[in-house]
C-alpha cells in the first residue's frame, strides 16, 4: 500500500493477526499447553479478599489426575452416589445430544447444537448450585436442565416446535426457557445474559432474597460489551453472581486467539475488574463442582461475585450448520490433553471401587432408552414441518400483557381470512 | 406407524444429492446409529445414519439415483411389532387442519361486505371530579412526583441511572428522591447505558420494577439491543412464562445548541417495535398520569421526555392518584377546519400555529397522540372525518416517521374523508447543525405548520 505521507526513516509497523496453531491436515500437538499438577493451584478461604488471589486466574483448578485419582485442596469429597448421579446426567446429556442431532439430520427440526466434551461445565456446576438459583445460560448448557431432572420430552417439544412447545413456536430450537426450571432463555445475540444475570442477582440482593444467579458465555462472546458492563456492575455492587466463561477454544471457526486468548487467560479479566477469578479444568467434573461450590458460597455469604474460566474443548461442530473439518485439525478433540469429562469421572468411580465397565454399559443403554422413549413421546406432539402446531391466535398473544386494540383487529382480520379460505362465513 | 426416511441435508446449503449406495437392504433390522447409506454431494461423500429402530420395509429411491431433493422420502422403516410388508408410503404431507365448523357451514354466494370489524373499545381518561383543585407544576416536577408516588406505593420500584442520586438527575428530574428513598432505591450507575439497560432488564426479570433514566435518549443508542431484544421480547419469547416490567425514560429530541449527536428524536425508532409501549407526552398532567401508568404496567415502556419542556409550567389536577390510560390520544384544541396531529414538543408548536390560524379564520383541531405505541388510530380518523384535512407536526426527521405512519393510516382508512393530501411538517432531513441560525432553520416551527395548514385548506 502506498502511503500519502512522507516516509520517515523508521521500520514499517506490522499488523498482527492471530492464527491457530493447527489447520486441517495438521497433526495437533498440545504439549505446549501448561497444565499444573493436581494440588498445585491453592484453594483460598471463601471470605478471602479478591486482591489476594490473582494467581488463581492463571492457575488451573484440578481435582482428578490422569489416573482418575481425586486429590488436592479442591477435592469436594462427594459421596459415590452423588458422583454416579453426576456421571449419569452427563451421559444422558450426551445421549440426548446424539439423538437430537440425528433428528435434525432427518429433517425433524431445523437446527441443533451439541455440547459434546463440555458436559461437565453445565452438569457439575448445576450440582453445586441450589435448585432454585437462577441460571442465565448460553448455547451449550442443556446439561443444566438435565441435571435438574427437567423433562426431556418438554425439551424435545421445544426443539421440534410442536403443539406442546411451551414457547409456542416462537424460539429457535435449543433456546429453551423455563421459569420453573430456573432457566432463562438463551440469547442468540450472545452474552446479553451476562448483564441480565448481574441485574437479577442485584435484584435478589436488593429484595433480601437468598438466591444467587449464575451465567455462562463462550470465550468468543466475552469480547462483547455485555461482558464488560456485567463485570463492572458485578464488581461495583458486589452482586451475588457467578459468571462463567466457557473457553472451548472455538467460536464457530474463530479460535480463542481472536477473543484475546493468545495474550492472557480469560479468568485474568477478573483481576482488572476487581473480581475473584478462577481458571478451572472444565473437563474435570469434580473441579467444576468445587469451583462453582466455592463461588456459590462466596456469593451467598455476601463475599462477592466470581468469574470462572472453564478450560475445555468443543469436541464437535458449532451446530448442525457447521463442518469443523474445514477449519481445524481433525485430531484436536481426541488429542485434547484434558481428556473427556465422562471418561474421566467414570475412571475415577472405577478407581475407588464404586463403578465398573458392566454398570457403565448398562447405564449407557438405560440413558439411550430413556432418550428414545422421550423422543417417541415428543414426536406424538408433532415435529417441525408437520402442519400447523400453534393456533393462529398465539401469534398475537403475549406481545403485550393485554392485547392492544390494533393487535385485536389484526388477529380478527387473520382469523376471518382463514375462515374464508376454509369456506366458513360468519356474515350470513 | 411407519417412519419415512428422508433425504437429509448434510450441509445448510445442500438442496439435492446423489444416493450413491445403500448399505442395508429391505427386510434388514436397523438400530439407531447404523450407517444406512452413502450420500454424495458435489463437495463430499457422507454417511447417512439411522435415528430410529425398526425393519427397513421399502427402499423408495434406489442407489445410484442423482439429483435426489433434500426432504424426499428415500425409504420406509417399519417400527417394532409392525408388519413390514403392509407398510405403505404415507401421503407426502398431512392435510392442513380444518376448523370443525368447515364441514357444516354453507359457503356464502356473495362476497362478504367490505367492512372493517368494529373498532375495539379503548379506555378513556378518568373523570376529574368537579371542584378538583389545579396546581401549577413544571414538567420535571410532575415527573418527579409520579416516580415518588409510585415508589411510595410499591417498594419494588427503584430508579437507576447516571447522576440520578447525589446530583439529583442531570436535568434534576429525580430531585429529592435520594433523600426520601435512600441509595438502594435511587442508584447512581457507572457510565454505560448499555450496561445499566441490561442490568435493569435483569432486575425486572428478577421481580423488581426498575425505572432506568437515560441522561438523554441520544446516549441510549448503545442500549437499544437490551431495550428491543431483551425487554421488548421477554414475554413473547418465553411463551408468557417471564416478564420484564421496566420503564426506560429520559429526554428525547432536540434541545438547544447541542449539535448533531444530541438532537435526535427516537420516537419513530422505538414505536416500530412490537412488545414495547412508547409514550411521549406534552403536558405536565399527561406526563404525570402516563408515567404512573408506565411504572405500573407489566410491559416494558420507553418514556420519551423533552428537555425544552422540563421547565415549562402546566396545570395538573391535584388528585391523590392521577393515572392515565396508555394508548389514548387527547384532543387539546377543538376545531372543524383542519386537523393537526402531533406529540411531545410538537403539540406546543401546533398550539402556537392554531392561534395564528384562528386569526385568519381557520379553526384547527389538535390531537396530541401522547402514546406512540399502541397508536390511537381512531382518534386520528375521527378528527379527520370532521375536518377532511390533515397536517402532522413532528420534531424529528421526515422519513419513516410517526408523521409518515399517520399519513399511511389516513390513506388506508380515511381516504374518503380526505379533501387534500396529508402534509408532514417535520425537521429538515439533515443532522442537526450547531450554528444557532442553522439550527433554527432545521427545526419545525409554527410558521411552517401555518403554511401547511393553509395549503391543505387551499388558502
Amino acid at each position: 500500500m502506498a502511503s500519502d505521507t512522507e516516509r520517515r526513516n523508521l521500520p514499517p509497523l506490522e499488523l498482527h493477526v492471530p492464527e491457530p496453531k493447527f489447520r486441517p491436515g495438521d497433526d495437533a500437538d498440545f504439549s505446549d499447553i501448561a497444565i499444573p499438577t493436581v494440588g498445585e493451584t491453592r484453594r483460598p478461604d471463601i471470605a478471602d479478599d479478591h486482591r489476594d488471589m490473582p494467581d488463581l486466574s492463571y492457575g488451573l483448578v484440578r481435582v482428578l489426575d490422569d489416573d482418575g485419582k481425586a486429590a488436592g485442596p479442591w477435592d469436594p469429597k462427594l459421596d459415590p452416589e452423588t458422583l454416579r448421579k453426576m456421571l449419569r446426567a452427563m451421559a444422558l446429556t450426551r445421549a440426548y445430544d446424539g439423538r437430537m442431532f440425528r433428528a435434525q439430520r432427518q429433517g425433524k427440526t431445523s437446527f441443533y447444537m451439541k455440547c459434546t466434551g463440555e458436559e461437565a461445565v453445565a452438569v457439575a456446576a448445576t450440582f453445586a448450585l441450589d435448585r432454585d438459583d437462577m441460571t442465565f445460560p448460553s448455547y451449550r448448557q442443556q446439561g443444566i436442565l438435565i441435571a435438574r431432572d427437567w423433562s426431556l420430552v418438554d425439551m424435545m417439544n421445544q426443539v421440534y416446535s410442536n403443539k406442546k412447545d411451551r414457547l409456542m413456536g416462537r424460539q429457535l430450537p435449543i433456546m429453551y426457557s423455563t421459569k420453573q426450571g430456573g432457566f432463562f432463555s438463551i440469547s442468540g445475540n450472545l452474552a446479553t445474559q451476562f448483564p441480565q444475570a448481574v441485574g437479577w442477582a442485584m435484584a435478589s440482593a436488593a429484595k433480601g432474597d437468598t438466591r444467587i444467579a449464575a451465567t455462562w458465555t463462550g470465550e468468543g462472546s466475552s469480547a462483547e460489551g455485555d461482558f464488560h458492563s456485567a463485570c463492572i456492575f458485578a464488581s461495583v455492587y458486589r452482586a451475588p453472581v457467578i459468571m462463567n466463561v466457557v473457553n472451548n477454544q472455538w467460536a464457530i471457526s474463530s479460535f480463542s486467539g481472536f477473543a484475546g486468548g493468545d495474550e492472557t487467560t480469560f479468568a485474568a479479566r477478573a483481576v482488572g475488574y476487581g473480581l475473584a477469578g478462577l481458571r478451572v479444568d472444565g473437563n474435570d467434573a469434580l473441579a467444576v463442582y468445587a469451583a462453582t461450590q466455592w463461588a456459590a458460597e462466596r456469593a451467598r455469604t455476601n463475599n462477592g461475585p466470581t468469574l470462572i474460566e472453564h478450560f475445555t474443548y468443543r469436541a464437535e461442530g458449532h451446530s448442525t450448520s457447521d463442518d469443523p473439518e474445514q477449519y481445524r485439525s481433525a485430531n484436536e478433540a481426541a488429542d485434547w490433553p484434558l481428556g473427556d469429562p465422562i471418561a474421566r469421572l467414570k475412571k475415577h468411580l472405577i478407581s475407588i471401587g464404586e463403578w465398573d465397565e458392566e454398570r457403565h454399559a448398562a447405564m449407557d443403554e438405560e440413558v439411550a432408552t430413556q432418550v428414545k422413549t422421550a423422543q417417541k413421546q415428543a414426536e406424538k406432539n408433532g415435529i417441525l414441518g408437520h402442519g400447523l402446531h400453534q393456533p393462529l391466535e398465539t401469534m398475537f398473544e403475549q406481545v403485550f400483557e393485554e392485547m392492544p386494540w390494533h393487535l385485536k383487529e389484526q388477529m380478527q382480520d387473520m382469523l376471518d381470512e382463514n375462515d374464508a379460505a376454509n369456506g366458513v362465513c360468519k356474515t350470513r | 406407524m411407519a417412519i419415512e426416511l428422508k433425504m437429509p441435508a448434510l450441509s445448510p446449503t445442500m438442496e439435492e444429492g446423489t444416493l450413491a449406495k445403500w448399505l442395508v437392504k429391505e427386510g434388514d433390522e436397523i438400530s439407531a446409529g447404523d450407517i444406512m447409506a452413502e450420500i454424495e454431494t458435489d463437495k463430499a461423500t457422507m454417511e447417512f445414519e439411522a435415528v430410529d429402530e425398526g425393519v427397513l420395509a421399502r427402499i423408495v429411491v434406489p442407489e445410484g439415483t442423482d439429483e435426489v431433493a433434500v426432504g424426499a422420502v428415500i425409504a420406509i422403516l417399519a417400527e417394532e411389532g409392525e408388519d413390514a410388508d403392509s407398510v405403505e408410503a404415507a401421503p407426502a404431507s398431512e392435510p392442513a387442519p380444518q376448523p370443525a365448523s368447515a364441514e357444516t357451514a354453507e359457503p356464502e354466494a356473495d362476497d362478504p361486505p367490505l367492512t372493517k370489524p368494529e373498532t375495539v373499545a379503548r379506555a378513556a381518561d378518568p373523570d376529574i371530579p368537579e371542584g378538583t383543585a389545579m396546581v401549577t407544576l413544571t414538567l420535571r416536577e410532575a415527573l418527579r412526583d409520579a416516580m415518588a408516588e409510585e415508589m411510595r406505593a410499591d417498594e419494588r420500584v427503584f430508579v437507576m441511572g447516571e447522576e440520578v442520586a447525589q446530583y439529583q438527575g442531570a436535568y434534576k428530574v429525580t430531585q429529592g428522591l435520594l433523600d426520601e428513598f435512600g441509595d438502594k432505591r435511587v442508584i447512581d450507575t457507572p457510565i454505560t447505558e448499555y450496561g445499566f439497560a441490561g442490568i435493569g432488564t435483569g432486575a425486572a426479570m428478577g421481580g423488581l420494577r426498575p425505572i432506568v433514566e437515560f441522561m438523554t435518549f441520544n446516549f441510549a443508542m448503545q442500549a437499544i439491543d437490551h431495550i428491543i431484544n431483551s425487554a421488548g421480547k421477554t414475554n413473547y419469547m418465553s411463551g408468557g412464562q417471564m416478564r420484564c416490567p421496566i420503564v426506560f425514560r429520559g429526554p428525547n429530541g432536540a434541545a438547544s445548541r447541542v449539535g448533531a449527536q444530541h438532537s435526535q428524536n427516537y420516537g419513530p425508532w422505538y414505536a416500530a417495535v412490537p412488545g414495547l409501549i412508547v409514550i411521549a407526552p406534552y403536558s405536565a398532567a399527561d406526563a404525570k398520569g402516563l408515567l404512573k401508568s408506565a411504572i405500573r404496567t407489566t410491559d416494558p415502556v420507553v418514556f420519551l421526555e423533552n428537555e425544552l419542556l422540563y421547565g415549562q409550567s402546566f396545570e395538573v389536577p391535584d388528585l391523590d392518584d392521577y393515572a392515565l390510560p396508555i394508548g389514548k390520544a387527547r384532543t387539546v384544541r377543538s376545531g372543524n377546519d383542519v386537523s393537526i396531529v402531533s406529540y411531545s414538543i410538537g403539540v406546543g408548536i401546533a398550539l402556537e400555529a392554531a392561534q395564528k390560524l384562528a386569526e385568519e379564520g381557520i379553526e384547527a383541531d389538535i390531537v396530541d397522540l401522547r402514546t406512540l405505541r399502541p397508536l390511537d388510530k381512531a382518534a386520528v380518523l375521527e378528527s379527520l372525518s370532521r375536518t377532511n384535512r390533515m397536517v402532522v407536526v413532528e420534531e424529528g426527521w421526515p422519513a419513516c416517521s410517526i408523521a409518515s405512519e399517520i399519513a399511511a393510516i389516513c390513506m388506508e382508512e380515511g381516504f374518503d374523508d380526505l379533501d387534500a393530501p396529508v402534509m408532514r411538517v417535520t425537521n429538515e432531513d439533515v443532522p442537526m447543525p450547531y450554528a444557532a441560525n442553522l439550527e433554527t432553520l432545521a427545526l419545525v416551527d409554527a410558521d411552517k405548520v401555518v403554511a401547511a395548514a393553509k395549503a391543505v385548506s387551499y388558502r
